[in-house]
């Protein structure tokens, strides 16, 4: 039986940041992984020759800097690259152009509304100063709201201190923020539907929520206060796609001297007299450690490689109705060339940017009804983007592949199981919609990967196929994420922690779970502290 | 006077334009013009942080054409360039490049730049500023060279990144890909030659061309028509700072100042001040500057250019730097700054006098939120090597990305 201090348990992008910061304290650490290809969601693969895909993220602007900086990432091989501006397809002819220039987006918003021109810089104002707020919270622990333990006690103190400095009213906003839904957050500003329906895609993607619901400005918010070199709400591509960070965070972790093996899928947490003292392999071989970190959602682990009765009273219960709802699909396409829309210009630029299909507000609340009947959207909102346009190692040259993130598609289907048959189905409606904005896309086509929440569940072990391991609406973020009582990555049972996800700061591929998991168990160990605080938070 | 000069009042002031600029303006969508060397020149032309990951990850082409160039010839040419520059000539091969400097007879320099050997008796020096009265004193005294500025009659065009010799492979230039860096291939071109030097400015993989000025467009537009599928890109001065300050390269009149410019005493810089003691051969026969430079490598320099890195991520623009947090003594400045996307890191470069080198080093950098500047001091850390380095800029024959 091989003896380690510490077993991690998931090659995602958390745990192997977990891992590295653990092997870079000294620690003795494996990485154990139930496919034969590390990275989780977080990954590239070439599943037709020549085309790399980025199978599930394909975007990233969470990755936290100091991390990036003090894992040295970019000596991994690590680079990523802003890319410009999306077009927002509105239903009909209508096309919303977010051109990277401030100017120019400014002029394309005048054409569609000139009040929503003027509000957007207010709406950017205050995006930025809401995200300057949650950013300082990232890399830190969330402290506990009824311990009187003094670190707690000064973490309360410093997030006062930091609310109280934006004034009086911006608690409100901010109270107000938390719970409220992306369109009534998005009426205050603005009178045009496409530039409304642009702004509040982002507060669906990855929830089970509707634009409508109460809890998606916050979703909305998740996805902007991230940033690449500082523009926040930015957006970036790994080169190489997104298992380039994984790469990189695997190839840091290794140099640290920890281990990482594949073809590992954990059959059980073992626990003894109240504590963690090792897993138990698939393959039947007994791995013992002072502490197992998981990386899997808060349900997978409780529910599934643990037994209740090893689990304090309660908790399996937790676990169980912890809300992680599956909504999206993700459809990966390889193009023999660049496909072309109808009425955009001929830009270069923006031709390879993003795109986003939202239609308006009416289609996407239209779809999200879809997902509450157990179907998934018969006219789905789409986002796009064409990595190989901007990556020349992802696609042969002059090749594309078209990344595919849709809302929505439910994990369970109201008329029975999935099957590969509905998996295809669900696959053509995608194309079919791109197909009527881009006349010929069906033609390009090479190859497809079609990936259900259930697909994605089989595969990579997201629940439901969720991809923040968990909804990120208030009863489950901060210190209540995964659950009331567990914020600070410390698990009911002793020697058992959690770095995926499912902890704060919650979904996206910010390595900041697996960082701050790390800090928390070198604190119990009583090993100096090898995990940045400062996260450059004075903005 | 030309139909120009008669229609138009301002001729006399307005910038030249490079051969490239046909295709220039129509790429410089943000119409950002400064100008170097009396050429209109694109501080950017879509946006500066693409056009810098251009080179970084696909290719990007920068228009080199204001670059000053002259061809030295005759028997005496070896002799003459080899009195001038710090480096051994005579030990450069054929059709290989030397990156180098040339100095006063004080020591201190008067601006680098590149020597082409293109034959034995034949040579051609690349450098950022007009040198034809530099080049004419240190052609004294040798009867059998000529001088001939030829900055006007070629056009140069430097293509960088990862997927740049890709491109001119696809462009039918067999062999490139054996190239080693610094080496010069010829290859015929529409009757005339197209030369391609794997050199640049950058760090990263890349080459410079260089054709007759009248060839200019049509090798542009070859070079875009095989760069389409590459991620083919024009990038300019913004995005040419960022990507040589990341490889600790230096820039003419930013890092250093130009000897034969200089008011203030001693404000000009030393090889050995800028960490180009490397390309000071003192075992060879006399050249300018020699003696003094002897004797500032005995007693070591005054003065020393620091790579730094600097906590937080405020980029420290012409930040003073000090010895203590406190402000105590003030050592030296910067002279480059920036938050590098590569390394993730803030980075820069600084003069600090040699006498606190082994002291602790602090910035003082101001930031401006919403108009009202704020001071931080940062603590600076002494990095040796280059910020960043790609293995492909070394390897031949390079991948294609």
């Amino acid at each position: 039986m091989s003896r380690y201090d510490a077993i991690v348990i998931g090659a995602g992008h958390n745990g192997l940041t977990n891992a590295a910061y653990l092997a870079k304290a000294g620690l003795n650490v494996v990485v154990v992984e139930k496919n034969e290809y590390i990275g989780g969601a977080a990954v590239t693969r070439e599943l037709h020759e020549g085309w790399h895909y980025s199978n599930c993220s394909y975007v990233c602007s969470m990755m936290r800097q100091a991390l990036h900086r003090d894992l040295d990432l970019g000596r991994h091989g690590l680079i990523l690259v802003p890319y410009l501006g999306t077009v927002n397809f509105g239903n009909g002819n209508d096309r919303l152009i977010a051109y990277h220039d401030a100017d120019a987006w400014s002029n394309e918003l005048k054409r569609h509304s000139t009040h929503d021109a003027d509000a957007m810089h207010r709406l950017e104002a205050d995006l930025t100063r809401y995200s300057q707020l949650i950013r300082k919270t990232l890399l830190r622990t969330p402290p506990e709201p009824t311990s009187m333990r003094p670190r707690d006690i000064r973490e309360f103190l410093y997030l006062a201190q930091q609310f109280w400095k934006l004034g009086e009213r911006e608690i409100y906003e901010y109270i107000r923020f938390f719970t409220m839904s992306a369109a009534d957050f998005l009426d205050d500003y603005f009178e045009n539907d496409l530039v409304k329906a642009a702004m509040a895609s982002p507060g669906i993607i990855g929830t089970a929520l509707g634009v409508y619901s109460p809890g998606s400005a916050y979703i909305l918010l998740h996805h902007v206060m991230g940033d690449v070199d500082g523009s926040i709400g930015a957006w970036g591509l790994a080169r190489g796609g997104m298992g380039a960070i994984s790469k990189a965070l695997a190839s840091a972790c290794q140099e640290y001297g920890g281990e990482i093996r594949t073809n590992a899928g954990v059959q059980k947490i073992v626990v003894n007299g109240g504590k963690t003292t090792g897993v138990v392999l698939e393959n039947g071989d007994e791995l013992s450690a002072r502490i197992v970190v998981s990386n899997l959602d808060a349900r997978r682990t409780f529910t599934n490689i643990m037994e209740k009765d090893d689990l304090p009273d309660g908790i399996y219960e937790k676990a169980k109705n912890f809300k992680i709802r599956g909504s999206s699909g993700k459809v990966n396409i390889a193009l023999s060339g660049i496909p072309t829309f109808t009425h955009l210009p001929e830009n270069r630029y923006i031709n390879r940017g993003g795109q986003t299909f939202s239609g308006s507000m009416e289609t996407m609340e239209r779809a999200y009804d879809c997902w509450k009947h157990g179907r998934w959207s018969g006219d789905p909102f789409i986002e796009s983007v064409i990595p190989s346009a901007w990556d020349p190692t992802v696609a042969p040259p002059g090749k594309h592949w078209m990344s595919n993130f849709i809302q929505y598609c439910p994990p369970e289907l109201a008329d029975g199981p999935w099957t590969p048959e509905k998996r295809d189905a669900f696959g053509q409606t995608v194309v079919d919609k791109i197909e009527r904005y881009s006349p010929g896309f069906k033609d390009l086509i090479v190859h497809m990967e079609v990936r259900t929440p259930h697909d994605i569940e089989n595969e990579i072990g997201l629940t439901e196929g969720n991809i923040f391991q968990g909804e990120l609406t208030i009863d489950q973020l901060f210190f209540n994420r995964p659950f009331p009582g567990y914020g600070q990555y410390r698990m009911p049972v002793k020697n058992l922690y959690m770095c995926g996800s499912s902890t704060h700061p919650g979904g996206g591929v910010s390595s900041a779970c697996g960082a701050n998991a790390a800090r928390e168990i070198l604190i119990d160990l009583k090993r100096p502290n090898t995990v940045p605080e400062d996260d450059f938070y004075d903005e | 006077m030309s139909d120009l000069s008669q229609t138009d009042p301002f001729s006399g002031e307005r910038p030249k334009l490079s051969p490239f600029h046909p295709r220039l303006e129509v790429l410089n969508v943000r119409d950002t013009w400064s100008v170097w060397n009396g050429y209109k020149f694109a501080d950017c032309y879509y946006d500066a942080e693409y056009e810098y990951f251009c080179i970084r990850n696909t290719c990007g082409t920068y228009d080199i054409c204001p670059m000053q160039k002259y061809e030295i010839s005759g028997p005496d040419a070896e002799a003459m360039v080899n009195r001038m520059v710090t480096r051994d000539v005579r030990k450069l091969g054929r059709n290989r490049v030397a990156y180098t400097v040339w100095c006063t007879d004080e020591g201190r320099i008067i601006d680098d730049g590149t020597v082409f050997k293109l034959a034995s008796d034949r040579f051609m020096v690349v450098c950022g500023s007009s040198c034809v009265a530099w080049l004419r004193k240190a052609s004294y005294g040798f009867s059998n060279v000529t001088v001939k500025d030829v900055s006007d009659e070629l056009a140069a065009l430097s293509l960088q990144g990862p997927t740049s010799c890709a491109v001119l492979k696809k462009m039918g230039l067999q062999g490139i890909e054996n190239a080693k860096p610094f080496n010069i291939q010829h290859f015929p071109y529409h009757g005339d030659t197209l030369m391609v030097s794997r050199t640049g400015f950058t760090g990263e993989l890349g080459y410079e061309l260089w054709v007759k000025r009248d060839l200019a467009l049509t090798m542009w537009d070859d070079v875009y028509a095989a760069g389409e599928d590459y991620g083919i890109q024009p990038y300019g001065e913004t995005a040419t700072d960022m990507a040589r300050l990341e490889a600790g390269f230096i820039m003419p009149y930013v890092d250093f100042t130009e000897a034969l410019k200089t008011v203030h005493f001693e404000h000009d810089q030393t090889p050995y001040e800028l960490n180009l003691g490397w390309l000071v051969d003192l075992d060879k026969p006399h050249f300018s500057g020699k003696q003094a430079l002897m004797e500032e490598k005995k007693n070591g320099p005054k003065w020393r250019l620091l790579r730094l890195e600097i906590d937080g991520n405020w980029p420290a623009y012409e930040s003073n730097v000090y010895d203590s947090e406190s402000c105590n003594q003030d050592i030296g400045y910067v002279t480059s700054a920036m938050w590098s996307p590569a390394v993730k890191s803030n980075i820069a470069l600084a003069m600090v006098r040699s006498e606190f080198l082994d002291g602790e080093i602090w910035a003082e950098i101001y930031k401006s939120k919403d108009l009202r500047p704020y001071r931080r001091m940062s603590k600076c850390t002494i990095r040796k090597k280059p910020f960043w380095t790609a293995a492909r800029a070394r390897s031949t024959p390079p991948a294609d990305f």
